[in-house]
């Protein structure tokens, strides 16, 4: 369970840095974004949730299933538009309204 | 590093659910300054980071919050405080209603009813739920909140022949600044403890886990170092999970009606009961038997369900939903693997944490708890951690009140103070003077400070946080109950245990802090390995079986009418020294007198 955080896309805005629960991120000499303890992600999607420009990628760790496959959500207005890439480029997105609430 | 002392009516420590209730709650009293010390950002930090799917503590149309005692005190087999479940329960409804204010999404009829789910549980659109309580935290404009400060001690001052919680010590987990906060009354809010056993996943995912990896039992661990009564440590809990993503289950299970399975197909849930624990203990059962793993059968649900399975999981838990879509099948072609996640200590849950009367106070003068750390009162869920938070913070006005009351000088003092402080609105930096002495700050303050300053002024020892970490893990999965051991354990797996965590105590003052955030691992695992103690002492002193899997003692395999009582604790003189309370019925105040042998 982790994060990987895409240099070329980062700004060093800061927000993920602000927002980890776990003060994992932290910005590095380049002004970036970078994670501290790759180990110690929760995966609980803060970050990806905060950063403008999805610059962060959330995945899998190989022990737990993962395959290549990346999480990004981004939003706008009520809605959430959460996109899984899969190693082979395939997209799947699902849109969730927040005024919606959960079925179950 | 540099001193930042603040002066507060009230520090609240951690930012949480309960933290911010009570931040909230306390905005109203426009004369009292409240200061919450949070070690992340407020606004994702906790048990809610990711989302919640469901307000599981409820009072649904045609119950009463009587029932819902009932239902905790039946699945802790007894071992609760009624007067602090009553309590709770009373507030659940008054407190979802807040949240919904605030903009909580809750499903409702066409009548405008709040939709159940169950018997005790609503329907809502939670992923937004801490950032919504985080706003209106910061609302208030009587409340200050200091975020990325890590809390490690509290600061005891001793008042008329008593010893009085009067603030709190920390550190800035990115600055090199030590925070000294004087208040006159404390709520901790800390939250519970995860990282204490080897966790599901103890390689690059170790931190998948149930409960926040973050949540290191600082609360805890601040309680017992100042003599703080805590209770029921041995009632540990365990989640029965999705396996790998440890992601919920209850929302597959209630959600689509999925039942536990076997790898033979067979439901085995009702053959040992349908507690918390024991749906945990069932899973365990079956797999040392020969018959896991074990599912959830979900095969055979519509296109429809699953896609709102997804919905709801990306919601509070995304892993799981990534998941799914990374292996090609979804719940509606495979079963869902369940499993048992290691132990932890969390008082929402279970019963464990600080020993408090009816209005959170603890045996400690001037400290108050509120939600994980708060003991006694298990099925908290968040809003039952709302409502703690809500009833700490009208005690510690009455407190105040009491106080001021009290004392004529010290209620003038109190009034200079704050006139003092209304007119200076931002906390002023009262850093190092300029030889370095910092009159004013007490000797303990300075001698915190130096403590934090050894750390990063120390030499590399070979021995790291994350190693004492690993250390005391395995120990702790081995000899105390773990996976490892089906989460079994004995007197003699205890007793090594103990000694082996006190082997690794003095191995703490050997670690070096390159910068602030080292700073803040170590006092996370030592905050961990005084938990341990505390756990380990409370498994040996149950001699019975009450709570399968959350408190399997094999020397003692069944459950004994002699033990509905109390396991509690203090730590004197660095010992932790078990103390036992009978149990009273109803909604009697519990009062911290009642000693018993």
């Amino acid at each position: 369970m982790s994060i990987r955080i895409q240099k070329d896309k980062c700004i060093g805005c800061g927000q993920c840095t602000e927002a980890c629960p776990g003060n994992l991120i932290k910005k590095g000499v380049d002004g970036k974004a970078e994670i501290r303890h790759i180990r110690d992600c929760w995966g609980c999607t803060s970050c990806v949730k905060e950063c403008p420009v999805n610059a962060i990628l959330f995945y899998l760790g190989a022990d737990i299933g993962g395959r290549g496959s990346v999480l990004t959500v981004s939003e706008k207005g009520d809605i959430s538009t959460w996109r899984v890439e899969d190693a082979f480029g395939n997209v799947e997105t699902i849109r969730i309204n927040k005024k919606d609430s959960n079925k179950y | 590093m540099e001193t930042r002392q603040i002066e507060t009516d009230v520090l609240i420590i951690g930012g949480g659910t309960a933290g911010c209730f009570a931040a909230i709650t306390l905005g109203a009293a426009k004369d009292k300054r409240i200061v919450v010390a949070e070690k992340a950002n407020i606004k994702r930090s906790g048990c809610l980071a990711a989302g919640v799917n469901a307000l599981n503590a409820y009072i649904t149309e045609g119950r009463k919050p009587e029932d819902y005692v009932e239902y905790a005190k039946k699945d802790a087999a007894g071992i609760v405080r009624e007067d602090l479940l009553l309590t709770m329960s009373r507030r659940l409804n008054h407190v979802t209603k807040k949240m919904e204010e605030f903009g909580l999404v809750i499903l409702k009829d066409e009548k405008g009813r709040y939709v159940a789910r169950g018997n005790r549980n609503i329907k809502i659109n939670g992923e937004n739920m801490k950032p919504l309580l985080a706003e209106e935290t910061a609302r208030q404009d009587n409340v200050t909140v200091l975020n990325h400060v890590n809390i490690t001690d509290y600061r005891l001052v001793e008042e008329h022949g008593r010893t009085v919680v009067r603030g709190a010590y920390g550190f800035d987990v990115n600055k090199p600044v030590f925070y000294e906060i004087h208040a006159k009354a404390v709520i901790c809010a800390a939250g519970g403890a995860a990282g204490l056993y080897r966790p599901n996943n103890p390689g690059f995912s170790r931190h998948k886990m149930w409960y926040p990896p973050f949540n290191t039992g600082a609360g805890y661990a601040m309680g017992i170092l100042a003599g703080a009564e805590m209770t029921t440590f041995e009632m540990r809990f365990i989640a029965l999970r999705c396996k790998d993503t440890i992601a919920p289950t209850g929302t597959i299970a209630q959600g689509v009606g999925a039942k536990q399975v076997n790898a033979r197909g067979e439901i085995y849930e009702t053959k040992y009961g349908l507690t918390t624990s024991g749906r945990v203990y069932g899973t365990v059962m079956e797999n040392r038997a020969g018959r896991g793993p074990c599912y959830l059968r979900t095969t055979g649900i519509s296109k429809e369900q699953e896609q709102d399975l997804y919905k709801a999981y990306l919601n509070m838990a995304p892993s799981q939903t990534l998941r799914w879509l990374e292996c090609g099948k979804g719940p509606v072609e495979e079963n869902v693997e369940i499993e048992g996640t290691e132990p932890y200590i969390v008082g929402g849950h279970t019963a464990s944490g600080y020993w408090v009367n009816a209005d959170r106070s603890t045996t400690v003068p001037g400290l108050f708890a509120a939600g994980d750390v708060a003991g006694g009162c298990p099925q908290k869920y968040v809003t039952g951690a709302l409502a703690e938070g809500e009833i700490a913070a009208e005690a510690v006005l009455r407190y105040l009140a009491q106080e001021d009351a009290e004392s004529e000088d010290r209620e003038q003092n109190g009034r200079e103070q704050r006139e003092k402080e209304q007119n200076d609105r931002e906390y002023k930096d009262r850093g190092p003077s300029a030889d370095g002495t910092e009159p004013g700050i007490p000797n303990d303050a300075q001698e915190k400070k130096a403590e934090y300053e050894a750390f990063l002024a120390g030499e590399e020892s070979g021995f790291s946080a994350e190693q004492l970490e690993e250390a005391m893990q395995k120990i702790m999965d081995e000899y105390a109950g773990g996976i490892h051991t089906d989460y079994r354990y004995n007197e003699e797996r205890l007793a090594i245990a103990a000694k082996k965590i006190r082997e690794l105590m003095p191995l703490l003052y050997k670690l070096h802090a390159g910068d602030m955030d080292d700073l803040l691992r170590i006092y996370e695992v030592r905050e961990r390995l005084i938990v341990c103690q505390a756990v380990i002492a409370h498994l040996a002193a149950r001699k019975e079986t009450r709570w399968h899997s959350f408190g399997e003692n094999t020397d003692y395999p069944e459950k004994s009418e002699k033990w509905r009582k109390f396991v509690n604790s203090r730590m004197v003189d660095g010992e932790i020294q078990i103390i036992y309370r009978n149990l009273k019925n109803g909604g009697i105040c519990h009062e911290h007198t009642d000693s018993e042998g």
